[in-house]
């Protein structure tokens, strides 16, 4: 189970043959990619800034991809988040999971998207016309998070 | 090695984010009573007055972190220790 935090992008293609590392084991591999959008909120983003709280941050990933291995069985789990100046088009994060069976592999996918977008210390800030703006977190971000976990 | 004795206690305060910008500061030593908890640190920082009052008001969003975990409020705090303030996470 890996995580990094990183300037440098990725090339998910080599990442995800490396998770993948010849196991014989594997039958599915889930991924995301998440990328820099050029409008958000009616405003046109110019540039995006990703901040990120050091010593937090791969600690605070760490502990999401534990918790997916404890809900999922899966064989390996890999994160990467870029940080610092990105512009429209750039690579964000890659989540990429790998399993014997596809309904772990998306669903742990899915969850650890879900929390780090609810629990890892990240903050985006916009470039708009009007000058820069922090993004606000979005609610539906927490709901996707608390369906993880269902009151009875 | 602090003790249940010691009468101070200093903090490494770390504000992230929109937090920093509000503050005009990334972190700062903060000296508080031996035993002060979370919620402690947090209201002798709204007792400066604005922007602290305003941007850690009770029902802002902000978290706290102490030595890079999630803290509850009634968290006691320990000589030392780094506690960051978090506003609302949005990576991804």
């Amino acid at each position: 189970m890996a995580v990094r935090v990183t300037h440098d992008d990725f090339d998910a293609g080599r990442e995800i043959a490396a998770l993948r590392g010849g196991d014989t084991r594997v039958g599915a591999v889930a991924s995301f990619i998440g990328t820099v959008r050029d409008v958000n909120e009616s405003a046109v983003v110019s540039a995006m800034t990703l901040e990120h709280y050091p010593g937090m941050t791969e600690k605070a990933l760490a502990q999401i991809v534990a918790q997916a291995r404890e809900r999922f069985d899966i064989l390996d789990a890999l994160v990467i988040h870029r940080v610092g100046e990105l512009k429209p088009a750039d690579q964000i994060v890659l989540v990429a999971v790998t399993s014997g069976h596809r309904g772990d592999a998306f669903d742990a996918c899915r969850f650890i998207m879900d929390y780090l977008k609810t629990r890892a210390p990240f903050w985006k800030k916009e470039a708009i016309p009007s000058g820069a703006r922090w993004v606000d977190a979005r609610t539906s971000d927490d709901e996707a998070a608390a369906r993880w976990n269902p009151k009875g | 090695m602090p003790d249940s004795r010691t009468p101070a206690i200093t903090l490494d305060v770390v504000y992230l984010a929109r937090l920093r910008e509000a503050f005009g500061r990334g972190r700062e030593g903060l000296t508080v009573a031996s035993g002060a908890t979370v919620g402690d640190v947090l209201a002798a920082l709204r007792a400066r007055g604005e922007p602290f009052a305003q941007e850690l008001a009770p029902g802002r969003a902000v978290r706290v972190a102490v030595n890079h975990d999630i803290a509850p409020a009634d968290r006691v705090l320990r000589d030392g220790d780094e506690v960051a303030l978090l506003p609302p996470v949005t990576g991804g």
